[in-house]
This record gives C-alpha cells, structure tokens and sequence, in this order.
C-alpha cells in the first residue's frame, strides 16, 4: 500500500507528562531494537561529509578460531567490516569480507539460509546495489543470531553485537580523530548501549561466562560504558575520543588475537 | 517487496530472547506496520531489520528503549491489528520528559519522527487510545 505522507495528518504531538523513573527501568530492551546497527552510527558519521571509509579496512582476520565465543565476537567484527565496505562502495572488499562471514558463520555451524546469503552479497556487490547490501548485511546478522539460538546457542547472539559495536565504534572514533568535528564527535555518547550489552554479557551461561576471553569483554565494557558517557548535548573533547579509540581498539585486538585458553 | 517477502518467510522469530512462532495477530501487526513504513522508505529512509511484538491495553502503554544517533532522522511506526481502533506513538528522552514529535495518525497505525540533537538512549512508547486490548508491532526508519 502506497502511502502519501503529504497528505496524511502530520502535525506536532503535545506534550504529555514525564514518565516516572521506575516506568523507564521497565522498559522492553532487546537486541533487535535496543543496539543500534552498524548502519545507523556510520550514517550518523556521513552527516557533516563522507569519512574516509577504504582507511578503516583493517588486514583480513583470522578463520581459524576454534573457541565459539571467540568466533561469535569476529563475526560481529566482521559484519561491522562489510557496512563499511559498503559506505565506502568498494565490490571487491564486499566480496571478500562476505566470504570471511560466511567461513565464520560455517565454523559455528549455523543454518543453510544464512550460508546462501553469501551468495546475494556477491551478487549485489557485482552489482553495485548498496542499499541491497546494507538490507543484505543487516539481514545476515540477523539470520545468524536466530541460527544460533535455533542450535541453542542463545548466549552467542549477544557476543555478535558486542563484537559488531566495538569495531563500529573502533572505526568512528578513529575517523573522529582524523578529522574532529563536534557533531560527528556527538554521535559517540552511547552509556546505555554499552550498558545495556554489560548485562546481557553477565547473564551468560557460567561456563562460556568464564571464559578468559569473555572474562576480559565483561570487564572492558565497564571501562568503556564510562569512556562512553559525555553530557548529554555536549559534544566530547579530542582527548576523550582519542582514550575511547584506545580502549576499543585494544579489546578488539584482543578479540582478534587472543589465543584460546580454553 | 524483498522485505515483505522475508517477513512471509519469518514465521519463527526472536522475541523477548527466546525462539518461538509468531502467533497470526503478530504477523498481521508486522505486514500492517511495513505498509506503513514504505512512505519512509520512498523518501530515503532504511527500514531496521528488527521488530518488536506485543500486546497493549486500554489506557496503558508498552515503552521499548532505543538508542540513537545524534545527527539521524528517525521514524518510529506501530501498528495494531483490527481489535484496535486508535494506538498512539509517542518518544520520550532518558529522563522521561515527552519530545516533540512530527506525527501520522491513521486508527490502528501511528508514527512518530525524531532528529535527535544529542546521542543516547531513548523511550519510544506505543499506546492504545481507543479499542479493546490488541497486539501491535513496533519498527523504525533512519536516514
């Protein structure tokens, strides 16, 4: 159904009476509303001029990870890689980095839906089809999360998002860095998000819950929740960005390459 | 249509943290809202691959914590199935204070727009005006 906002009745709510603080902390929160995509924070970046989004690929990771927590959190990491190659419009690296999720997501055993994504991300990568390949990655993710849940694999769906924010905000930040302005700086305060991840990372099965790895996100995250939360309306200093930056692009390294303990 | 296509194909989803089918009313809430959100969409804005189902009663209203990029545009669009007659949409910041809104009214569907100017966590809240207690679906628009 086609629906024209022209003439349909648009006009300015009024203003109802501010909701009590115990109401607010009984808010619905779940991963599929609650945690921004990828998407939404590089889109926020592109509003004062278009980052240099080809100098934030990184080198290719690794695909041999055995540890499932590990392979959870690269995958997030890497579904954050393919938005980028996305704003960036570069087919290739669209390609290579649907190849990566793909091998990633078959380590952990996921559904033959999600595999045959890999297919549509090369054709619409050929293709040229950005907006494709957003609905695409976007969907992907989402594919993947409901894959591990089916394979009663629940307590991974959270580390896919963690490992999709930290790099997402590992690549703003830097790009924030290069080039500081203080509305692409404003789009940083994200207390709640992390918040919000913290909690679901410490309600966990205990095994995967201690693992050292996990172990380390669960205590990064409470470093960044507090690197993350700027007064409300004022944009954060080049120095705040910069110790932000720091700390994401530590755990991500550590994601990346700590060796499984297990 | 790729979208609606892949909602048809959803039948299981993940609600409330757990794997389980969408009962009929949710899947005509869902359809309902994404013919909403395609006036969005022909104007730029990309439909977030996620929803949120559940039910509302008269008088009550159903808050979903979002958070947001200063600098975007947002649309927040419910929609309600037919035991609805009026649902309202409606955006409240962190410490609960009601933003002003663009908004569409149209009975059973109803949308809200946002620009936020600061980044952070955000209350979208969906109410039932009028009509006997229904289940409504929740998405949202960004550009």
């Amino acid at each position: 159904m086609m629906l024209c906002l022209a003439s349909a009745s648009i006009a300015s709510a009024t203003e109802p009476a501010p909701l009590p603080p115990d109401q607010l902390a009984k808010a619905i929160k779940t991963d599929s509303l609650t945690i921004p995509t990828p998407g939404e924070l590089f889109a926020a970046l592109e509003k004062p001029g278009k980052p240099d989004w080809a100098g934030q690929y990184r080198t290719p990771i690794p695909m041999t990870y055995r540890n499932r927590a590990q392979i959870a959190l690269n995958l997030g990491g890497l579904i954050a890689d393919g938005f980028i190659a996305v704003e960036a419009q570069d087919s290739q690296q669209v390609k290579n980095i649907g190849t990566d999720i793909i091998k990633l997501a078959k380590a952990l055993g996921v559904s033959e839906n999600v595999l045959s994504r890999g297919n549509s991300i090369n054709e619409f990568a050929e293709n040229s089809e950005w907006d494709a390949l957003q609905e695409e990655l976007e969907a992907t993710q989402n594919e993947v999360k409901s894959s591990m849940q089916s394979h009663r694999d629940q307590d991974l769906v959270i580390l896919v998002s963690v490992g999709g924010w930290i790099r997402g905000t590992q690549v703003v930040s830097a790009s924030v860095i290069k080039n500081y302005d203080e509305q692409s700086a404003k789009v940083l305060r994200q207390p709640a998000v992390v918040n919000f991840m913290h909690s679901k990372v410490n309600e966990i099965g205990e095994e995967l819950r201690n693992e050292p790895l996990v172990k380390d996100v669960s205590a990064q995250l409470a470093v960044i929740e507090k690197l993350t939360s700027f007064q409300t309306g004022k944009a954060p200093t080049l120095d705040e960005i910069r110790k932000l930056n720091e700390a994401v692009t530590k755990l991500m390294e550590e994601i990346q390459n700590k060796a499984d303990t297990k | 249509m790729k979208r609606f296509i892949a909602i048809l194909f959803s039948a299981i989803i993940v609600a409330g943290g757990s794997l389980r089918a969408e009962t009929d009313e949710e899947v005509e809430a869902h359809k309902l809202v994404l013919d909403l959100t395609g006036a969005f969409t022909n104007d730029g804005f990309k439909l977030r691959d996620g929803h949120w189902t559940g039910t509302v009663k008269p008088r009550e209203r159903a808050l979903i914590a979002v958070n947001l990029y200063a600098g975007n545009q947002y649309w927040f669009s419910a929609a309600a199935n037919s035991k609805a007659k009026k649902i309202a949409v409606e955006l409240y910041d962190e410490t609960g204070r009601a933003l002003t809104t663009d908004s569409y009214n149209d009975g059973e569907r109803a949308s809200a727009g946002f620009t936020p100017s600061s980044s952070g966590q955000y209350f979208v809240s969906v109410s039932l005006l009028e009509g006997e207690p229904t289940t409504f679906c929740l998405v949202y628009s960004y550009k």
